[in-house]
């Protein structure tokens, strides 16, 4: 299961840092994402991408989680060499992460 | 209780004009509002004024003006604009004579001045976010311009300004300036003020909340994006928003598009820093009541910092590019060996770049080696960019991907370049106190 069944996800970006948010499409699954969707999760996903800090908000509200990530832009979006300055697809990527087919089990560690 | 009509027209400077028509016509609105500038642009307008006293304004102003305008006439719709980039005086000039060629006689138009800081700055030792003074940049600097809040646009609108037009001001408080002049908010009632940033915040984008940015086949459909409705806002006296669009306009406003704008560019959404409040996200709540209609409630506010943020523009460094394709079986070799080759090159022939990239497009240009594994391409785009202090220097790096026509891999096809000069933008914060504005007005 990827993260992209359960969630949808949008990207901004304010100089060098990136948010991507992490919103349940149902929100009964909501803590199954505060669950597994962790900031040292998302930390090695974009390993090489992000330099800096990965900083987690979680918005029960809405069902959602935002991660907040800094020196991931490559200087920021208006020095950046990345084909992709804005960082617009780092949400795509998000939502291409495994997750454990048995999530709803909560057997997972 | 009253409601007024805000429609959102631009979500940035080249956005599509027809939603915005759409919107005028047919929108019932009361007001239009179109947020067209980016980071950068202010600065980059800044160097069309010194080369051209009048210039330095949105270059789509008076397309948008000409097709906007009569609807907005006939059907009593304000509008509020950031196009005035660098010089709304210019633009509001520029915006009366339209109106005068429409016909459009005693329509009012108001500039709001004073987010050009440059003159004070220049010489400050203020901090900036890149680990310098603002004086260290010497005369790199380009632009320097303060985030207005929404006080002195709905001054305007109070003064009967028919069209608002402002440099640089926080995005939302295009909105929010609309919102006080209605609704006659005190600028001390922080959740109010906070409700108003909401309304700003998920209009602003315009196509962002209707669908656009959104779609994402067989998971997330959204219907004639080709002919995207912009939104409208339904806005209460007490800050109560319902997000809608045009019936009959394509796209779609649901719990999920306003959710993913709702976080669209916000860090700790408990505390979203603008000039006239800090507001509060962190408790909102958006419940669908209908087709292409959405509650949002639960936004609030805290005291405003008295600190405004400032967008510095300075010429940065050069940026040299160039890019080649290969195809076909071992593409991928011979794209990974075409970018030895050009580093080697730029190395022997002493091009210094303080940063230099390379990608291959079609493999792992996006999110690089670790996420993209695995992946074989039939084809690939090399793509060799590094920045350098001169712009002869950034010229050398293109050039050397375009040698790889003869002396390079077999096969390269499709080779082009550039080089150009990187005009950044790094911020810092004053108090609000420095900042004087001002407004002027035209009548056609």
């Amino acid at each position: 299961m990827k993260l992209r069944d359960i969630a949808h996800s949008r990207t901004g970006d304010k100089g060098n840092t990136s948010n991507v948010s992490v919103i349940a499409y149902d929100p009964s699954d909501y803590e199954l994402l505060c669950a597994y969707v962790t900031t040292d999760r998302v930390k090695q996903l974009f390993d090489g991408i992000v330099n800096g800090e990965v900083t987690r908000y979680e918005l029960p509200g809405i069902g959602a989680l935002n991660f907040v990530m800094t020196e991931a832009l490559g200087g920021g979006v208006t020095r950046s060499l990345a084909i992709d300055a804005h960082g617009k697809s780092l949400s795509s990527a998000l939502l291409n992460m495994d997750l454990p087919d048995d999530l709803r089990s909560g057997s997972y560690e | 209780m009253r409601t007024i009509r805000i429609g959102a027209g631009a979500g940035y400077s080249g956005d599509r004009i027809e939603p915005a028509v759409e919107l005028a016509e047919k929108g019932k609105l009361d007001y239009l509002v179109f947020e067209c500038l980016a980071e950068r642009t202010i600065a980059l307008a800044q160097a069309a004024r010194l080369k051209d006293p009048s210039a330095g304004f949105d270059p789509l102003l008076e397309a948008r003006m000409k097709a906007v305008l009569p609807a907005c006439r006939a059907n009593g719709v304000r509008i509020v604009t950031n196009m005035g980039a660098a010089n709304p005086v210019s633009a509001a000039r520029a915006t009366t004579a339209i109106a005068r060629q429409l016909g459009l006689r005693g329509l009012k138009i108001a500039a709001v001045t004073g987010d050009d800081v440059l003159g004070d700055l220049k010489n400050s030792d203020r901090h900036l976010d890149i680990g310098c003074t603002v004086e260290g940049l010497g005369n790199r600097i380009a632009s320097a311009n303060a985030y207005l809040g929404g006080a002195s646009i709905a001054q305007a609108l109070r003064d009967g300004a028919d069209v608002v037009i402002t440099g640089r001001a926080a995005d939302p408080s295009l909105f929010l300036g609309p919102l006080i002049h209605e609704f006659d908010w005190a600028m001390d009632d922080w959740p109010l003020l906070g409700r108003g940033i909401l309304v700003g915040h998920l209009l602003e984008c315009a196509g962002q909340v209707t669908g656009g940015y959104f779609a994402d086949p067989g998971y997330k459909d959204v219907k004639d994006l080709a002919r995207l409705g912009f939104p409208i806002g339904e806005v209460r006296e007490d800050g109560d928003l319902i997000v809608t669009k045009v019936a009959g306009s394509g796209g779609r406003v649901t719990a999920a598009t306003v959710k993913e704008q709702l976080l669209y560019e916000i860090h700790d959404p408990a505390r979203y820093f603008q000039p006239d409040v800090v507001a509060d996200f962190s408790r909102v709540q958006v419940e669908e009541i209908g087709e292409d209609r959405v509650h949002v409630i639960g936004a609030s506010g805290t005291p405003k910092t008295g600190e405004l943020k400032v967008s510095v523009g300075y010429i940065d460094s050069y940026v040299g590019e160039g890019q080649i394709s290969y195809a076909g079986p071992g593409a991928h070799e011979r794209g990974r060996l075409a970018i030895e080759i050009v580093r080697e090159r730029l190395a022997l022939s002493g091009v210094e770049t303080s940063e230099l990239r390379s990608d291959l497009i079609g493999s792992n240009a996006l999110h690089g080696e670790n996420l993209s594994l695995g992946c074989q391409p039939y084809e690939v785009r090399v793509r060799v960019i590094g920045r350098t202090e001169t712009l002869a220097e950034a010229r050398r790096i293109g050039e050397e991907v375009e040698t790889l026509y003869t002396n390079g891999p077999a096969g390269g096809g499709g080779a082009w370049k550039s080089a150009r000069e990187v005009v950044a933008v790094a911020s810092t914060l004053i108090p609000e106190a420095d900042v004087r504005t001002a407004v002027q007005y035209f009548e056609a």
